[in-house]
């Protein structure tokens, strides 16, 4: 055809010929507003992302509190509460569940059910699509772990750390953990073929990863081979970067390398990063490709 | 702002001669045709003929493998975000799960555009006042089928896709539906539609074209379809033995006087006299096309739309 779109007389659409960065983060925030609404009407998402840990710390406390203090001496003098031992494990393991099993869930369910179509043909930049859904795990999951701690400290009565260095820890392993989570959920969304088989698909992966890299287990009692499989994933790394922050010096030792090994937890997240990304990029559509 | 219909002397939409296979199936063979703008431009046929296949080329959801495409003056392959800003894009289904309420839809949607409607007055619109607040997951499948409507119109678009968009509409919706369209086209919006319902067709289409087996079998303004012969009206009647008699005429009133003549004025039995709707029209068309293609050929629903999930 003749008529070229730059020859037509729009001053609105020439003023925005190009959406810019601003667009792309202004559309990428209204997202994160509008995700983080979503989740918290979805009772799914509750019950199996936001309070699992919640109901696991529980039943962990009252299943095991009567064998006494964990790491103590053969008197059981000293060590930690069951609680204090297991709250590592459970902020680790709700750093994945906000970003892997609520992201891989959510992202393939609205890939089945016409969202991602829907979306593909508006104007929004699948950046900000992105910067929408990485943003609500990081307002909830910094919620599911404020919530924790708060349970902790006053349900529990477990004691928290009172060193800043502690909580620097705590605040670039959480960050960096929770990011490498959400790219690891979208690229895992590739995976189920339908939205309702989502769950059956991605529930026992996260599963294993939680049984397996000391979040239900005590880690430090696994055996060699299982403790190495688990290196394989980020979980491990969070968990013990977790209890770097929690757990007294002394447990340090009964760690794989008989240190904390801060070094390792962050290379670990920081190569998962680098694989969520490029899975997320490469295997994101609005729609299925077609023939 | 109006989309500039007026000054905008090229057609909005034009394709020529598109193709599209899926594995050893032709979904489309050869399909030309072209939408002026400010038209609203009706695309019939049975399920599976290509219809939705053809569309969603047009709507950048996919290739083809051959054929010349512009929308927009743009090639919808390449089309970018400032291209998908002045489309709407009603889709044949939707089951989103909805935990957002009417209103905060349509303001979230609202926000991707650069020019967007006013958002109460979508809803009036599409008649959702009574629902704005409810969230879509607690809406009935008509009223979601109108949250879809207000949603593809939400960004003030200058080429709106309609495929099927009255399913599930009951009687008084789908005229409360016709009159927003009316209106989308009295503001110079073109529309391109598909839909099953011929009577709609026939309200809201200025033009249409038939598609089947993957061919466009006609195209013309909606009330020259299928030529002059096929809109003479037909008359029927019993005679006095009884037996069923049908004739086309141009001069129905005259072969009825005749009738009553030849029968020393008494009435016929069972006089009809019936002009051929757009649906009579449509139904000989597809038929007379079927009767000319192998049986072999003719996809089944059942075969495209395993095709279409495999795609």
């Amino acid at each position: 055809m003749t008529t070229t779109s730059a020859a037509r007389p729009r001053p609105t659409t020439t003023t925005v010929r190009v959406p810019g960065p601003g667009t792309t983060v202004r559309l990428g925030i209204s997202r994160i507003r509008y995700e983080t609404r979503l989740y918290f009407r979805s009772p799914d998402t509750l019950l199996f992302t936001f309070f699992f840990p919640f109901i696991m710390l529980g039943i962990f406390t009252a299943a095991f509190s009567a064998a006494g203090n964990i790491g103590g001496d053969d008197n059981g003098v000293g060590g930690v509460s069951v609680g204090a031992y297991y709250l590592p494990g459970m902020l680790a393991a709700g750093m994945l569940l906000s970003g892997v099993q609520n992201l891989a869930v959510d992202i393939a369910g609205e890939k089945s059910d016409g969202t991602l179509k829907r979306l593909g043909g508006t104007p929004l930049s699948p950046l900000s699509y992105f910067l929408g859904k990485i943003g609500q795990v990081f307002v909830t999951a910094t919620l599911q772990a404020a919530l924790l701690l708060l349970v902790a400290r006053v349900l529990f009565s477990i004691e928290l750390p009172s060193d800043p260095e502690k909580w620097a820890t705590f605040a670039w392993v959480f960050v960096f953990g929770v990011i490498t989570s959400a790219f690891v959920g979208i690229a895992l969304s590739a995976l189920p073929r339908s939205g309702k088989s989502a769950t059956a698909v991605v529930a026992p992966i996260v599963l294993v990863l939680q049984f397996i890299s000391g979040v239900y287990l005590q880690f430090t009692t696994l055996p060699d081979w299982m403790q190495n499989l688990a290196s394989v994933f980020p979980l491990k790394w969070m968990a013990q970067g977790m209890r770097s922050v929690f757990l007294p010096d002394s447990f340090a030792a009964a760690e794989q390398n008989g240190a904390w090994d801060l070094v390792a937890v962050a290379v670990a997240l920081g190569l998962w990063l680098v694989v969520g990304l490029v899975l997320s990029r490469v295997t994101f559509r609005w729609i299925r490709r077609d023939a | 702002m109006t989309p500039n219909a007026l000054t905008n002397t090229g057609p909005v939409v034009r394709v020529q001669d598109l193709r599209k296979s899926y594995g050893n199936f032709e979904a489309v063979r050869g399909i030309s045709f072209s939408i002026a703008a400010g038209e609203t431009f009706a695309l019939l046929g049975p399920n599976g003929a290509g219809k939705s296949t053809t569309i969603e080329i047009l709507e950048g959801y996919r290739g083809r493998d051959s054929g010349e495409v512009s929308v927009l003056g743009v090639d919808p392959h390449r089309g970018g975000l400032d291209w998908k800003a002045r489309l709407g894009i009603v889709l044949q289904t939707s089951a989103e799960t909805g935990n957002a309420t009417v209103t905060e839809q349509l303001r979230h949607f609202a926000g991707f555009y650069p020019n967007p409607r006013d958002i109460d007055e979508v809803i009036d619109a599409a008649g959702l006042r009574g629902k704005a607040r409810t969230r879509i997951s607690k809406l009935s499948g008509g009223q979601r089928r109108r949250v879809d409507v207000a949603l593809g119109i939400i960004g003030r678009p200058e080429l709106l896709f309609l495929d099927e968009p009255t399913t599930g509409f009951d009687p008084e919706a789908r005229h409360q539906f016709w009159d927003l369209i009316r209106t989308l086209k009295g503001e110079g919006t073109t529309i391109l539609l598909t839909t099953h319902y011929l009577d709609e067709a026939a309200q809201l289409g200025d033009r249409a074209g038939i598609i089947a087996g993957g061919r466009l079998i006609e195209i013309g303004p909606i009330d020259e379809l299928g030529g002059a012969d096929a809109r003479v009206p037909l008359v029927r009647w019993r005679d006095a033995s009884g037996r069923p008699r049908e004739q086309r005429t141009d001069s129905p009133a005259r072969l009825v006087a005749d009738l009553v003549a030849a029968a020393d004025g008494a009435e016929p039995d069972e006089l009809e006299i019936i002009r051929p709707s757009l649906e009579d029209v449509y139904l000989g068309l597809v038929r007379d096309d079927e009767a000319k293609i192998p049986a072999t050929d003719v996809p089944t629903t059942a075969g495209l739309i395993q095709k279409e999930m495999r795609a």
